[in-house]
């Protein structure tokens, strides 16, 4: 007879891949977990003693109504697509470089160097180029380091590239109060406001770092589309089996790769120093490479749709700020707006990739009998 | 004396698919007894030790143990119902030790004993005779010793039935017979011992029976005392089976690839292929029989340049008309490539190797083609290669933008046979090209094979089918343990014939 001590059951839950779904309905899913976000967030915002309708309304217009709160969103949302765009080829490598922060820092260092001690011997065009140059090769090369020995000795670049953010963050301290320290700041180390001659010119009342990161988006997206050297990343990105079997010289393309991905990160320094801050300082790089992966995971890596992402995730930034003045709401409370809204993004993803099945109601035959 | 029954495994069947990996096997193991699995590859074997181990669930059939019928539903199951696999690769954490990699996953009190641990491990392995240190790490172990804890591991869980799945094949010849004394001391003890095993002097030597499976099904158990090698090989290989496929003679066969005293050691620092030479010839077929794991993979992937092979090695390449012959050891596929040798590979792991999964099937035809473009991907080649390749091998896709991934194995396997053939090789590598396939595609296969070599390319062809090696391939080189242990006609050759040298019985001195 049948053996009472193994009865099957069923689990309760199963988690299932799906097969392919149809583009619309995972829009719909997206949208509802919006929604779901947003009314998750009402249900905190009431708990604080606050009107979530007019909360969330002011969140939009005070973020994109007026012209100085669209110039303070594009300030953020420069740098977040640039550092978005310079994760990307990396990422679709499955090379983890969570190292944005450090390569934006130290393309600001060398940026930085250009806009305080050569301004007066550069020409306002070639001065603005220079510092561009000077910032992307430094992020590349702070990049390489990892990429040499992710090839080399196949280390692990995600401890390698996190560990490198707090050495740049170190180099900069030291600049600041030793060498680099501002002669005029009787208190606080800090350094000097870089000169007019350094700092980008405006378009439409934007530093034109908008135009730039745009046209890179572009680039990006042709680049890992409909280049060989995309085509090399994605494949290696996949396999690297297979990478070698096509004859990919597997360890040029990740140090190729992630040299680039670094050098876009110190384009953004660049950015910063010259486009916002005019100024170079221990928060420099804001968090702008972290939130970046943020933006290129939920863009699944494509530079396009990059772009709605961060222009979705600024004009949040910037709404955020903006009620914790009109409303008073702690700044601790409008993170987590913005948490629970990336929360819900991200975790719908799970939704489009995989489906649950429930158990059936009536238990299943038994094999043997 | 009347010995207890361990295990009686009755009609067990178990299908993958349209794949019959067991058809109603029976076996039995007695308590104080070493039992042989033997069988080819993909003979079920291992697929039948998984389904006592709680890894796979039969299909049909009936186990009892102890003369209880049971049911195993999961590896926690199996352990509760003292039974133990050894497996062919090990499964142990690295970084922890003997003695933590023994108790994982049991559950224990709340606090971990370590001393009492290790003194229960050292107790263990006085019995038995092992040479433990509980307390060294797994990474500072050899593989001998690795394999030593995974025995404890299960033991230590009271298992008292054991399964050890080619314990052997990653041990030196003394490592081997200090196991084999272990196991015999297990023996004494009444445990009941099932070995998987491939060598016929290990079976000779250490078993009581022998139970043989051949494709699936259960050719029969004889004791040991009354078989010889001969008697086993005979059961394994089985009678001859026509086919009926295609042989054409070769016309105008010319020396294409000349192999000579090739080596490797693998990054284990096991000699995977020792002094092996041969020659392939332009318009025929040539067979590699062998044991898997006896060498083939490195053969294939030494040539293709995927894997160093040692200095002294020699491959030559003859191309077609007065161009000079061309030396491939020491280059990358790149260079190969660049100096002209149309060199195609079909490789054993598809969607690992010869493909990406994720990927299309004109990104996938890009794979050997996207090196010509400059900078941009031309994709309109591709394209139009993927459909003509979908169109004439009747490959079986909603469309070419598909990832491979999502096609049956036998339209992944069209797919990569296409590509390489589109390539006009001269020399045309295939590892186990029909492995997983139905009939049908299996014969587009062998017919595709067959045009090739029409077309004056030297065929490679690695397989594990003696039948079809038989009337398929012009001749058959044999592969036991790296080495060669002869080539012979396929044509005259026999199953037996093939089996013998296959298990290291016989070998040739001197051979080409």
């Amino acid at each position: 007879m049948n053996n009472t001590r193994h009865e099957p059951s069923e689990p309760f839950l199963r988690i299932a891949k799906r097969g392919e779904m149809v583009t619309w309905k995972t829009w719909a899913i997206r949208i509802a977990a919006i929604l779901l976000a947003l009314l998750t967030g009402a249900i905190l915002l009431l708990l604080l003693g606050h009107n979530p309708v007019a909360v969330y309304l002011d969140m939009v217009t005070g973020s994109v109504a007026t012209k100085t709160s669209r110039v303070a969103t594009m300030k953020i949302f420069i740098p977040l697509l640039g550092a978005a765009l310079a994760i990307a080829p990396a990422f679709k490598m499955r090379f983890w470089n969570i190292g944005a922060e450090g390569q934006i820092l130290v393309g600001a260092i060398a940026a930085t160097y250009f806009a305080l001690f050569q301004y007066q011997n550069l020409p306002r065009p070639l001065l603005l180029f220079v510092m561009f140059l000077a910032a992307a090769v430094a992020g590349g090369i702070w990049a390489l380091i990892p990429a040499f020995f992710k090839a080399r000795f196949d280390t692990n670049e995600t401890l390698f590239t996190l560990m490198l953010n707090y050495v740049a963050v170190g180099i900069v301290k030291y600049l600041r109060m030793g060498p680099w320290r501002s002669p005029a700041s009787a208190g606080f180390p800090k350094i000097s406001m870089i000169d007019q001659s350094a700092r980008l010119p405006l378009v439409f009342g934007v530093n034109i770092g908008w135009i730039l990161v745009l046209v890179l988006a572009v680039l990006m997206y042709v680049y890992i589309r409909h280049t060989k050297q995309g085509y090399e990343i994605s494949v290696v990105g996949e396999s690297v089996q297979t990478a070698k079997y096509a004859g990919m010289n597997v360890g040029q393309i990740i140090v190729r790769t992630v040299f680039f991905s670094g050098a876009i990160a110190g384009i953004v320094g660049f950015l910063i120093v010259s486009g916002s801050a005019f100024t170079l300082s221990d928060n420099t790089s804001g968090g702008y490479g972290f939130t970046a992966i943020t933006v290129a995971w939920l863009a699944k890596l494509n530079p396009m749709v990059m772009i709605l992402i961060t222009a979705f995730l600024a004009i949040l930034t910037k709404g955020a700020n903006t009620i914790q003045t009109n409303f008073k709401i702690p700044a601790s409370a409008s993170s987590v707006l913005i948490g629970l809204i990336l929360f819900f993004m991200l975790g719908c993803e799970f939704f489009i990739n995989y489906r649950l099945i429930f158990r059936k109601g009536k238990k299943r035959e038994v094999a043997h009998l | 004396m009347n010995p207890e029954i361990a295990i009686e495994m009755r009609d067990i069947t178990k299908t993958f698919g349209n794949v019959v990996a067991n058809n109603k096997v029976c076996l039995d193991v007695f308590r104080g007894e070493i039992l042989a699995l033997l069988g080819e590859n993909g003979s079920g074997k291992t697929t039948l030790m998984n389904m006592l181990s709680g890894i796979y669930y039969p299909d049909s059939g009936h186990i009892y143990i102890g003369g209880q019928e049971v049911s195993i539903r999961s590896p926690k199951d199996a352990i509760e119902l003292g039974i133990g696999m050894v497996h062919q690769h090990f499964k142990l954490v690295d970084n922890l030790t003997a003695a933590e990699n023994i108790i994982l996953g049991l559950k224990g009190e709340g606090r971990l004993n370590r001393k009492k641990v290790a003194e229960e491990v050292l107790e263990i392995s006085r019995k038995y005779g092992f040479d433990l240190n509980p307390n060294k790490k797994i990474y500072d172990m050899s593989v001998s010793e690795k394999q030593t804890v995974e025995i404890i591991k299960v033991l230590y869980r009271g298992a008292n039935i054991l399964i050890l799945d080619e314990p052997t094949a990653v041990l030196t010849v003394q490592e081997a017979e200090k196991l084999f004394d272990i196991l015999r001391a297990m023996k004494q003890d009444g445990k009941a011992i099932i070995i998987i095993t491939h060598k016929m002097n290990e079976v000779l030597s250490l078993s009581d029976r022998v139970t043989v499976l051949r494709k699936g099904e259960t050719v029969g158990t004889v004791v040991t005392k009354e078989a010889s090698v001969t008697s086993l090989t005979e059961m394994m290989v089985g009678r001859a089976v026509t086919l009926n496929i295609e042989r054409p003679e070769p016309i105008d066969p010319d020396p294409r690839l000349i192999v000579n005293k090739i080596s490797c050691i693998n990054k284990d620092g096991v000699k995977v292929l020792d002094d092996v030479s041969f020659i392939a010839y332009s318009g025929e077929i040539l067979g590699i029989a062998g044991i898997s794991g006896s060498g083939q993979k490195e053969l294939l992937e030494g040539i293709a340049g995927l894997v160093p092979l040692s200095a002294d090695s020699s491959i030559t390449y003859y191309p077609e008309g007065p161009d000079k012959p061309v030396e491939l050891v020491g280059k990358r596929p790149l260079d190969i490539r660049k100096l002209g040798v149309a060199l195609s590979f079909v490789p054993e792991d598809r969607l690992g190797m010869g493909l990406v999964g994720s990927m299309d099937l004109a990104d996938n035809m890009m794979l050997r083609s996207y090196k010509d473009a400059r900078f941009f991907t031309d994709r309109k080649g591709p394209r139009q290669l993927a459909e003509s390749v979908v169109r004439q091998l009747e490959v079986v896709t909603p469309n070419i933008t598909t990832p491979v991934s999502r096609l049956s194995g036998g339209n992944v396997q069209k797919v990569l046979v296409g590509r390489e053939i589109a390539l006009a090789p001269k020399v045309l590598m295939t590892a186990y090209a029909v492995r997983g396939l139905d009939i049908n595609t299996s014969y587009t296969i062998y017919s595709l094979l067959n045009e090739q070599k029409k077309n004056g390319v030297a065929v490679i062809y690695v397989g594990e089918d003696l039948d079809v090696l038989l009337q398929l391939c012009d001749r058959i080189l044999v592969l036991c343990a790296g080495r060669v242990s002869g080539i012979l006609d396929a044509r005259t050759a026999t199953r037996e014939e093939i089996g013998l040298r296959m298990m290291g019985a016989k070998e040739d001195e001197g051979h080409e």
